[in-house]
């Protein structure tokens, strides 16, 4: 494997570099559509089922499928990344929304009467009280939306494009073991790090929590 | 009669939850434990139906060693109510109280017809009967608790805090409405409790127990009440003791006056109280039957300082003022100061 | 959008090698039985750690661990290391079904009630009963919201399993992008697609027949 590595070290890189793109891209646009999105269908509560149901409906949807249907919508080539990025933000604003919106609900909703009591407004409230003490269950989301797009990435280099993926099929068409060890091994890693990362930065911002009971899934 | 032997139960990590508990829960009579937490009343209780193991010494049921007794056996044949009533969520209020009958081998169908009865004994109509336990209040949660814990018609029932999850009204017909079922059932009961005011309401006989599971004094209510062991039991009884020592004595051997020594009382036509002449307002009035807090507090919240008390038919019997009382107070103290 | 191959009434008929029903059934036949043995492996054991609270590590772990395993590599790997053939397929399904199930219901064990397990065995209900008669109808809407994502997984990586030879709606996909029938390609997704999404409701509403009405409360909080 190490000499695998030494050989195709330009490869692997690049592969691992796209992966890495291709995954976290769609985390953030993901994040910023579903924050909004999550609040709506708490501020409207008729919003809610719907908004739940729509993201349950999406998520079911087969990734391979996603992949060869978006060209149709988009009017992308079949091969082009935007395919790929597009529906992973597709997966990550249905898992979050629905996170989201489940967070705010779950705030005590004496502290918000206590916030309201104080004077807050409305936006302010929602910056200063109800998304903090939401973060911990978002963050729980964010934890398994970004674990499941980095495994999904892979699944793209059945149309050509897919980061590591490549790898799994090049070694495939070689029946070669090395690539697809080197693979998944990468690949696992990332989503590793990448779990350990949020985690990291969820208790920075939520020291709170680690006095609470279930604070984290 | 359930027998604590010399009982010992030491936790790993060495606390003592039961220190050499010795005695003797009468047949046929509720008894409470009652105690501070971490006295040991929990850990008792649940000695008795084996759910925990004493570290020496012996627990029995009429006789009978329970530690040579198969544990599924000796539970199906021990009710078992718990504070939040333990329901299963899962299953309707019928096939909850069904449960026990079911373990002990009855069809579904014989188990649910016998449920539907003990609903109905324990204050449920048939309309509950197919609810699930998410949908009833706390206090229906508890009646189903205890119909379940009858199913069986088990002789021995332990109850754990069955009444504290519920709010004092509630509570309070509960109380009521359980005193009337053990008058008729007449079960053996052990009942733990941290409100010593519901010990002394419902135990025939009440087991004070201290910190570290040691057994401060056993005995009647009025025991506690009148001749608390030491200075624990006083404090733990409470100061107005004295007063509510006077539940426990029946009005029936105070002496009273003929309602005509009382010109003020207005009578109608049968006989029967009315008003005072000059205040107006009654205020109430006692039977042979009622206890000696009743009248004690008729009798000093009357705006003359007199209880009436009246016959079966409600006609008045019989007059006490409340220097009358003081006096029967005082020459009762007296008298079980020298017995 | 070329959608004559899907409405072709010629790839609608039973029985035709290739056609639709024929798909959909292997499709789901594949499924079904990684999703079997997922469970047989799955159930025992997480209702064993549940029960116990023995090797809860393992529980938890697997949840993740199961996430972060990229499908195709692990479909590649082992027809790599097996050879081609039904069974190195069904074992990467297999391995992708088992986390869900696991860690369901581990998780599902977990958040019964105490006091009601305590009530269960002070009635006299022996261990075995306590848990098929009360933990395990209590843990199984957990249980089933586990299940259903397993399901999910497990079509959607069939689907890429034809990657690897697996029949089933994949092969409209891959067959599809290989020799640019890009009317077959979409049919293949559309289809698959409305699959997962009805084999989903379907499970709901297996659920719901399944689980008791008076644990609905709870799994509506459990699913979140």
């Amino acid at each position: 494997m190490i000499q695998y590595l030494n050989n195709n070290s330009a490869v692997v890189l690049d592969a691992l570099q796209q992966h890495i793109w291709l995954a976290l891209l769609p985390v953030l646009l993901g994040f910023a559509i579903a924050l909004p999105l999550g609040y709506l269908g708490v501020r409207f509560t008729w919003l809610y089922h719907p908004l739940v149901n729509t993201s349950g409906v999406l998520y079911s949807i087969p990734s391979l499928a996603l992949f060869v249907f978006l060209p149709v919508l988009l009017g992308t080539k079949v091969l082009s990344p935007i395919n790929i990025v597009v529906a992973l933000t597709i997966y990550t604003v249905a898992l979050l929304a629905r996170t989201v919106a489940d967070g705010l609900r779950s705030v005590d909703p004496t502290v918000t009467q206590a916030a309201t009591a104080m004077g807050y407004r409305r936006f302010r409230r929602l910056i200063d009280v109800e998304l903090p003490v939401a973060l911990p269950v978002i963050l729980a989301g964010l934890r398994v939306a970004t674990v499941a797009n980095i495994s999904l990435v892979s699944v793209g280099a059945l149309i050509g494009v897919g980061g590591l993926g490549q790898l799994f099929t090049r070694g495939f068409q070689l029946f070669y073991l090395e690539p697809i060890l080197v693979g998944i091994i990468l690949s696992v890693a990332l989503a590793g790090i990448a779990d350990l990362v949020i985690v990291l930065i969820q208790r920075a911002v939520t020291p709170w929590a680690r006095f609470q009971r279930g604070g984290t899934a | 009669m359930i027998t604590f032997d010399d009982v010992v139960k030491v936790y790993p990590g060495g606390s003592t939850a039961v220190d050499h508990l010795t005695v003797e829960l009468p047949t046929g009579k509720l008894t409470a434990l009652v105690g501070p937490s971490g006295c040991g009343k929990t850990t008792s209780l649940r000695m008795i139906n084996r759910m925990v193991r004493p570290t020496s010494g012996r627990v029995l049921i009429d006789g009978e060693d329970v530690a040579g007794q198969d544990e599924a056996k000796l539970r199906r044949g021990i009710g078992y109510v718990i504070q939040h009533a333990g329901l299963f969520p899962h299953r309707t209020v019928l096939d909850n109280v069904a449960t026990v009958p079911v373990l002990l081998g009855k069809t579904r169908r014989e188990a649910r017809a016998a449920a539907i009865g003990l609903l109905e004994r324990v204050g449920l109509s048939e309309e509950f009967a197919k609810r699930y336990p998410a949908q009833l209040s706390g206090g229906q949660q508890q009646r189903v608790g205890v119909a379940r814990a009858l199913a069986a018609d088990p002789p021995v029932m332990l109850m754990d805090e069955p009444f504290s999850a519920v709010d004092p009204v509630v509570r309070g017909q509960l109380h009521a409405e359980f005193l009337r079922l053990q008058q008729d059932l007449g079960k053996t009961i052990a009942l733990v409790t941290h409100d010593i005011d519901e010990a002394i309401k419902l135990g025939d006989r009440v087991a004070v127990l201290r910190q570290g599971g040691i057994l401060a004094q056993f005995g009647t209510p009025q025991d506690l009440l009148t001749k608390p062991a030491d200075d624990f039991v006083a404090e733990f009884v409470g100061r107005d003791r004295g007063l509510r020592s006077l539940s426990f004595d029946s009005a029936a051997a105070l002496p009273v006056r003929p309602p005509a020594e009382a010109p003020d009382l207005v009578l109608d036509d049968a006989g029967r109280p009315v008003a005072w002449r000059s205040v107006g307002d009654l205020g109430g009035v006692f039977q042979v039957t009622d206890s000696l807090r009743v009248v004690t507090d008729l009798a000093i919240s009357s705006p003359v300082g007199i209880a009436v008390r009246v016959d079966a038919d409600g006609r008045a019997d019989g007059i006490v003022s409340h220097h009358d009382l003081a006096d029967h107070l005082v020459a009762r103290r007296r008298e079980s100061a020298s017995a | 959008m070329n959608l004559s191959y899907l409405f072709d009434p010629e790839h609608w008929q039973f029985g035709v090698a290739g056609g639709f029903p024929q798909l959909i059934l292997s499709h789901l036949g594949y499924s079904a039985l990684a999703l079997l043995f997922g469970v047989i492996i799955a159930l025992p054991v997480g209702l064993y750690i549940g029960h116990t609270g023995r090797g809860s590590f393992l529980a938890i772990n697997a949840g993740n661990a199961g996430r972060s395993l990229p499908t195709l590599g692990l479909l590649m790997l082992m027809v790599t290391l097996l050879g081609l053939g039904l069974l190195p397929v069904l074992i990467a399904l297999t391995v992708l079904v088992v986390p869900p199930i696991l860690t369901s219901t581990y998780a599902g064990m977990r958040a019964v009630d105490h006091s009601v397990v305590d009530a269960a065995r002070g009635m006299g209900m022996r261990p075995w009963q306590v848990l098929t008669r009360v933990e395990f109808p209590m843990a199984l809407p957990v249980i089933m919201g586990g299940f259903r994502s397993a399901a999910l997984q497990v079509i959607a990586t069939a689907t890429v399993a034809a990657s690897v030879g697996l029949g089933g709606l994949g092969r409209l996909l891959i067959d599809g992008l290989a020799v640019n029938d890009y009317s077959r390609v979409l049919a293949g997704a559309i289809v698959v697609a409305v699959l997962a999404v009805v084999l989903d409701l379907f499970l709901a509403l297996v659920q719901r027949w399944v689980v008791s009405p008076g644990m609905s409360g709870q799994a509506r909080r459990a699913a979140t």
